[in-house]
């Protein structure tokens, strides 16, 4: 137990510090802190040139959606990477336990993709002058914090499948769009057409956004309760999903002898 | 006659070279369609069909600029990962003249991007552009396209000494769409960002495409364009040498 522990939170935050070459200022301050608050602006002005939603409504579906990025790309590459710094095949022949091999890597993942979103929410909120409550402050840290659990479930089944194919940059830049669309992050879900509200509400960010906006409107933490426990059950599902198809990518691997090939 | 043959060749050279690239063709095509989508969706809740034309046209265009954002910025780094860097910066050619070609065809792929996005806007939300003038914007968009290269150049050159010039690309990337008028007319932005506009060719390209599609002159615009064009180029030379003469005293060109 003590072993299995050590590997998640040590071993986890060793890969991830080893792999993870955004962590550098010179990727992290464009890539992490400043880029996000440009996305918010780019749809703050849009949503007025357009003459829709408020610019509380897009600083925070933006802030939020863009937590995807590190929970995506930091997952895939603390577990991808490996293949590519030809260490894979080590750490796959190693007695350790699977569960917190994979998993420990995920908890700085959710760490680094909730200070993006509280960050960009704040700066942006402060540029744009938002309003909202201090005392709903401490519920939106808690929706930050499920958003980027349920993300980064989401990351596990790109590392998945990074462990497959070579162009993960590509693979998680497309799984950005897809959620930049159908997470009601600039268009709420009622304005498309069913099969894309119905995608939205299968896909993580989706409802802890929803939830972020009521609680910032004076909701309380009861009222969206349901929300965050839909958000929640959603990254169960897809933690088990891509829990799931790591071993498998891994046992497929073993079977076609093409653990290292990148 | 030898220069334009190089920066023929090069062009030639790097576009092939980039078609290949999942990440920057494919992505580079696929990733100002999301953008758009969600604008798209936006303005056509707005409900007013002329914002839903002025999204099209600069949704179009963004995807300019988004292919030449990031490929550029890292050009060099990519030379360095192959091992050519060196070899091209003790080539007889200026090397200026290699790095220009670079700019040119990230600018080029952006041409799919601007098709692709025009397509998509039609048939998916039935945007209809009725270009007025097609010789005046065939124009446009070829002096929006070459200066936007040009951009390409300086960023490339700018970034030299850099190893993850690509963020440094990349985070250009939104600031431009906005400050240049793509999605958002620049009557929205703060005072103090005009200036900033004014500066940037694709903000006159951008105009200059607008003004042909609607039968007015672009022409004006279109020299504004080329214009500062000719000016990135001139710049991304000077600072060419600056680099190159600081990497060669210091022996810092391959940043190892």
């Amino acid at each position: 137990m003590t072993t299995s522990l050590r590997i998640f939170f040590i071993g986890g935050l060793t890969a991830y510090r080893g792999l993870i070459n955004w962590l550098s200022p010179w990727i992290f301050i464009p890539s992490l802190v400043v880029t996000p608050i440009f996305q918010i602006l780019l749809f703050v002005y849009i949503g007025r040139a357009a003459g829709v939603g408020s610019d509380e409504f897009f600083v925070i579906g933006n802030a939020i959606q863009y937590a995807s990025i590190p929970c995506i790309f930091s997952m895939t590459h603390a577990i991808a990477g490996e293949r590519f710094q030809q260490t894979l095949a080590y750490l796959l022949v190693s007695p350790a336990g699977r569960l917190p091999i994979f998993l420990g890597r995920g908890l700085p993942v959710i760490v680094s993709a909730m200070f993006v979103a509280a960050f960009s929410l704040l700066v942006a909120g402060l540029i744009m002058r938002i309003d909202v409550p201090v005392s709903a402050w401490p519920a939106i840290g808690l929706v930050i914090c499920v958003a980027a659990f349920a993300c980064t479930g989401l990351g596990l089944i790109t590392a998945a499948i990074g462990l497959r194919v070579r162009e993960t940059a590509v693979l998680n830049n497309i799984i950005f769009g897809l959620l930049l669309i159908f997470t009601g992050a600039n268009v709420p879900l009622e304005q498309m057409p069913g099969w894309m509200e119905a995608i939205g509400n299968s896909v993580p960010l989706t409802h802890a956004i929803e939830a972020a906006r009521d609680l910032a409107n004076g909701g309380s933490l009861g009222d969206v309760s349901r929300l965050l426990a839909t958000e929640f059950l959603i990254g169960v599902a897809y933690t088990v999903v891509g829990y799931w198809a790591l071993l498998f990518m891994e046992h497929e691997s073993r079977k076609g002898a093409s653990i290292q090939i990148a | 006659m030898k220069t334009l043959r190089l920066i023929w060749m090069g062009w030639l050279f790097q576009f092939k070279q980039m078609r290949r690239s999942s990440f920057d063709s494919f992505l580079a095509i696929l990733w100002p369609l999301f953008f758009a989508t969600v604008a798209f969706f936006m303005f056509r809740q707005g409900g007013d069909p002329d914002a839903l034309i002025y999204a099209g046209l600069g949704a179009a265009v963004m995807g300019i600029w988004t292919a030449t954002s990031v490929a550029a910025g890292s050009a060099l780094q990519r030379e360095r990962w192959y091992g050519t860097l060196e070899i091209l910066v003790a080539a007889p050619a200026h090397f200026s003249l290699i790095l220009l070609p670079i700019g040119l065809a990230t600018a080029t792929i952006g041409l799919y991007c601007m098709v692709t996005t025009l397509l998509f806007g039609r048939i998916a939300f039935g945007i209809e552009l009725g270009i007025q003038d097609p010789a005046a914007f065939a124009f446009a968009v070829l002096a929006t396209l070459l200066s936007i290269g040009a951009l390409g150049f300086l960023i490339a050159v700018a970034f030299a000494r850099y190893r993850n010039a690509w963020a440094l690309g990349a985070v250009s990337e939104y600031p431009v769409w906005l400050v240049c008028g793509f999605l958002v007319p620049l009557s929205f932005l703060p005072d103090w960002a005009r200036p900033i506009s004014w500066l940037l060719a694709p903000t006159w390209g951008m105009r200059a495409i607008r003004s042909a599609a609607d039968g007015g002159s672009p022409w004006a615009e279109i020299g504004m364009c080329v214009l500062l064009g000719a000016c990135y180029v001139a710049l991304g030379v000077l600072v060419t040498n600056r680099v190159l003469r600081a990497a060669r005293a210091r022996a810092s060109l391959a940043l190892t």
